[in-house]
């Protein structure tokens, strides 16, 4: 798991559309003790799907402790209140709930589906593990060996070391700049006290998005969200600062022995909050998100039989953002392809794009917008999604309108101020035949 | 990470209504004049449908020679018709708002389709249209044939895990076509060309050999007349020979493997053993055997080999049991240990050994195999929340030789299943005669080196 995906994940969430053409009921519902969620009402199907963010996440790793958070947010399924882990895993398996506990750069975040007639005992289970995990010593010990495994698998995954190289690299003095894992050294070096300390600053009231969607009425979600969260720490640890892009055009190559390369590439992005961001949506879409008809897939992939597929993504973080793409070719391929890249890039820059390019990703991406509403806990992470990025409640009714309005001449404007073909870096992990790392060839 | 523990089970269970599925109203079926079958299930929530074709077709009714040739066929089929340009389907797809893709397995080959429901009128057409009108030229077959060695560098080559899972499945089978990669071996995937994807084409894409899937907002009625508009008129492949492979010989003796790569990182015993599939009407030893999984291996808290060998003894860092049921010829239930560092495989093997010794010793808790029910019976609920898994588990089923029927009937059998028959399975089917053990590790000294 990278950075990359993650961001992806959270990428996605941000554009998803909503059931346009049904009509979208989101409640915000306000609990007895002021914690607000969002809520879509699906009666239809006996069951309910949370999903709860803090906001801060990974990034509030202390000093030192790097990893402390990951390991915390993995440990709270694994022991909480009166039960030892597997006391907690039978409570959960007999009422067949799924929680989930994960940990990003920017967030933690629990996600929760349980059934309707078992709602209540769901619930307490949930509030034991937020509020009242136990961080037994044994738990402790075993987790940290898994992560410790993780990190032993990410040294020999191209994947991860490309995004971790390009991490470091962009942001040498910021969490984002490091994996949010941590290194053998700092995990080992975690104490209890340690994960009691992440647990206090990661999880506050300050911080907390809630969306829910399913089988459950506003009138017994506001109760149930005092029960999970109203006993938590009213606010944490300071905010976290702004990260600043350090790195330059150019190419990294890491050996790595495989009979491909994976190539990992970006410069700095657009934030979510910026005013062209929709502008930014549509040019990626044509250049390399729109999947088989992209730019870069038919000229890559398409034409010349590069890769079996590649991809460009914006990704707007809390406190920076890249616009990045990666792909996967043999050794002997790879810098015809990380050529086409750029010559791509740069006639994006130059010319922008044509009215029926603009007329077809609109045309898509406003289409997909109904057919994306795909279940409850893709619509709870939504839901919490627009919460996380301050997208205002009737986001979905005026989302289809954003796209539409953007122009070419929009286009041309933000390609021209985005696209930079020469601050392009490309870190390459493979054997890759005629490239070094240094400065890329003039082009 | 967010998994429920019976994911496994959930993946081919998605129909289950509580008292009894077999009467679930959501779902229906037709077959037209020419032989081609469909599959309806109403879903009304949002107005989506996903539109899917499923040809009784894969990797291991493959010439020999050609291996890879039906996955290659479905990057084909992206191409032109005799009205359509190269890729226009796909524009079409997209000028709608929709998404499109499709997949190869050992016993089938699917493309789909998901789109507002008003529009399945026109996937239909395009799909019908390719059934039978794919055009292609050298040189596109020569370009998606770099794609498909490409994706096969990056998904096989690269990956070390992939590379011995093939060689596994080379071991485990003797004779049946599942001892052949899906993508192919390399050295035949540079050596297929047009004629090969058209002949493959052309005797097994047909209506009679095709189950259209409908799954979404959308009329039954209304379907079956589309379809019976779209796919109707296309004739059928005549004298379609009956899906028989060559068949595995008896086991007699365990295999073994080691697999060393600079690139594990931990390293891991598997073990598989030959185990029988679903079976239309007769799913009740494959039942025994998903429950004998969940049993062993399905959570890493509460089951056997989780709970002794992570959680007690510490001596694991994974653990897991799977069994693939759904499957057109025999298929393998396996058992996989990840050792805590410092471990060696040999004790992992030990370890994985003494686990079946103990279910077979000590019984099923009957506390734990009613929780598993617990979740099969949930896994309906939760599986009702998703329009293309619930499409898919009914391909996957009728492409493996199952019927509507057999799929409706299961989760009953899987709740029917005590511990008699979980034991009885397990004598049956974990013999060291029929297994395949294999080691995934890294030269020794590059082992020592980092530990």
């Amino acid at each position: 798991m990278t950075f990359m995906l993650r961001a992806l994940t959270i990428m996605g969430l941000s554009l998803l559309p909503f059931r346009a053409v049904a009509a979208v009921e989101i409640q915000e519902v306000t609990s007895p003790e002021g914690i607000t969620a969002w809520l879509v009402e699906e009666p239809s199907i006996p069951f309910v799907a949370m999903d709860i963010r803090f906001r801060g996440g990974a990034n509030l790793d202390l000093p030192g402790k790097r990893g402390a958070t990951n390991l915390m947010m993995s440990l709270l399924e694994e022991g909480a209140g009166d039960k030892d882990n597997l006391a907690f895993a039978k409570a959960t398996e007999a009422l067949a709930a799924g929680y989930g506990f994960d940990a990003s750069n920017d967030s933690v975040s629990i996600e929760a589906e349980f059934l309707t007639d078992f709602t209540d005992d769901s619930v307490a289970l949930l509030r034991n593990a937020i509020l009242t995990p136990r961080f037994d010593q044994a738990a402790i010990d075993r987790v940290r060996d898994q992560v410790l495994a993780v990190i032993e698998q990410d040294r020999r995954d191209p994947e991860f070391l490309a995004s971790s190289t390009m991490a470091a690299l962009a942001f040498p003095d910021h969490p984002y700049g490091t994996p949010l894992e941590g290194t053998p050294e700092t995990v080992s070096g975690l104490t209890r006290d340690d994960l009691i300390a992440a647990h206090r600053n990661a999880l506050t009231r300050d911080r907390v998005h809630v969306g829910v969607t399913g089988d459950i009425s506003a009138e017994e979600l506001g109760p149930l969200l005092d029960t999970l969260l109203g006993d938590l720490p009213a606010s944490g640890a300071p905010e976290v600062p702004e990260a600043t892009y350090a790195l330059e055009g150019g190419l990294t190559v890491i050996d790595f022995p495989s009979p491909q390369s994976y190539v990992l590439f970006g410069h700095e992005g657009i934030m979510r909050d910026d005013e062209d961001f929709f502008a930014a949506y549509v040019m990626n879409h044509i250049l390399g998100g729109g999947g088989f008809a992209s730019q870069l897939m038919t000229e890559v992939r398409e034409k010349r039989g590069l890769t079996y597929g590649i991809g460009s993504f914006l990704v707007p973080r809390d406190h920076a953002a890249q616009y990045m793409g990666q792909f996967s070719s043999s050794n002997d391929k790879t810098a015809e392809a990380i050529a086409i890249v750029r010559q791509l890039w740069s006639e994006m820059a130059r010319s922008g794009v044509s009215a029926e390019d603009l007329d077809a990703a609109k045309t898509y991406l406003t289409g997909a917008y109904p057919l994306r509403f795909d279940g409850n806990s893709r619509i709870a992470g939504i839901l919490t999604g627009m919460q996380m990025q301050d997208l205002p409640i009737d986001y979905i009714a005026t989302r289809n309108d954003n796209v539409n309005a953007v122009t070419n001449e929009d286009i041309m404007a933000i390609a021209t101020r985005l696209l930079d073909a020469q601050a392009l870096h490309f870190v390459v992990v493979g054997q890759p035949e005629d490239l070094s790392t240094g400065a890329l060839p003039e082009g | 990470m967010f998994t429920r523990p019976i994911a496994t089970l959930a993946a081919c269970l998605t129909l289950w209504s509580a008292p009894s599925l077999a009467e679930d109203d959501t779902v229906t079926t037709f077959t037209l004049p020419n032989g081609m079958k469909g599959v309806v299930i109403e879903d009304n929530r949002a107005p989506v449908a996903v539109h899917m074709v499923w040809y009784n077709v894969g990797a291991a009714d493959e010439p020999p020679g050609k291996s890879g040739i039906a996955h290659f066929l479905e990057h084909l089929m992206f191409k032109g018709t005799e009205t359509l340009e190269p890729g226009e389907f796909g524009r079409i797809v997209q000028a709608q708002g929709g998404s499109d893709n499709a997949f190869t397995s050992f016993d089938y080959t699917g493309y789909f389709q998901r789109v507002a429901a008003d529009r399945l009128d026109l996937m239909m057409q395009h799909e019908a249209d390719r059934m039978r009108n794919l055009v292609l030229t050298t040189q596109e077959v020569l370009t998606e044939r770099d794609v498909v060695l490409e994706e096969r560098a990056q998904r096989t080559d690269s990956n070390p895990g992939g590379l011995f899972g093939e060689q596994r499945a080379a071991l485990q089978y003797l004779n049946h076509p599942y001892r052949i990669p899906i993508i192919g071996w390399r050295h035949e995937i540079e050596t297929l060309g047009l004629e090969d994807a058209l002949d493959f084409y052309e005797e097994f894409y047909a209506p009679n050999n095709a189950t259209l899937i409908v799954a979404g907002d959308v009329d039954p009625a209304e379907v079956e007349a589309l379809a019976l508009e779209h796919y109707g008129p296309i004739a059928p492949t005549e004298g379609l020979a009956p899906r028989t492979r060559p068949a595995e010989p008896p086991q007699i003796a365990p295999r073994r493997i080691t697999f060393e790569d600079e690139r594990v990182s931990n390293p891991y015993v598997i073990r598989t053993y030959l185990a029988p599939e679903r079976d239309p009407g007769a799913q009740e030893d494959a039942a025994a055997l998903e429950m004998l999984s969940q049993v062993l291996g399905g959570s890493s808290a509460t089951s056997i080999m989780g709970r002794t060998l992570e959680q007690e003894e510490g001596v694991a860092l994974y653990t897991s049991a799977f069994y693939s049921g759904t499957s057109y010829d025999d298929t393998t239930f396996g058992l996989i240990v990840i050792p805590t560092p410092g471990r060696t495989l040999e004790e992992a093997e030990a370890d994985l050994d003494r686990m079946i010794v103990k279910v077979l010793e000590d019984g099923i808790d009957e506390a734990q195999l009613e929780r598993i029910k617990v979740q099969v019976r949930a896994s309906e609920i939760y599986g009702r929340d998703s329009l293309q898994g619930r499409a898919r588990t009914y391909g996957v089923a009728l492409t493996s030789g199952l019927t509507v029927q057999d799929v409706q009937d299961w989760p009953d059998i899987l709740d029917a299943v005590t511990e008699d028959d979980i034991l009885r399975v397990a004598r049956e089917v974990l013999t060291l005669e029929t297994s395949v053990t294999g080691y995934l590790t890294r030269p020794e000294a590059d082992v020592e080196a980092t530990q």
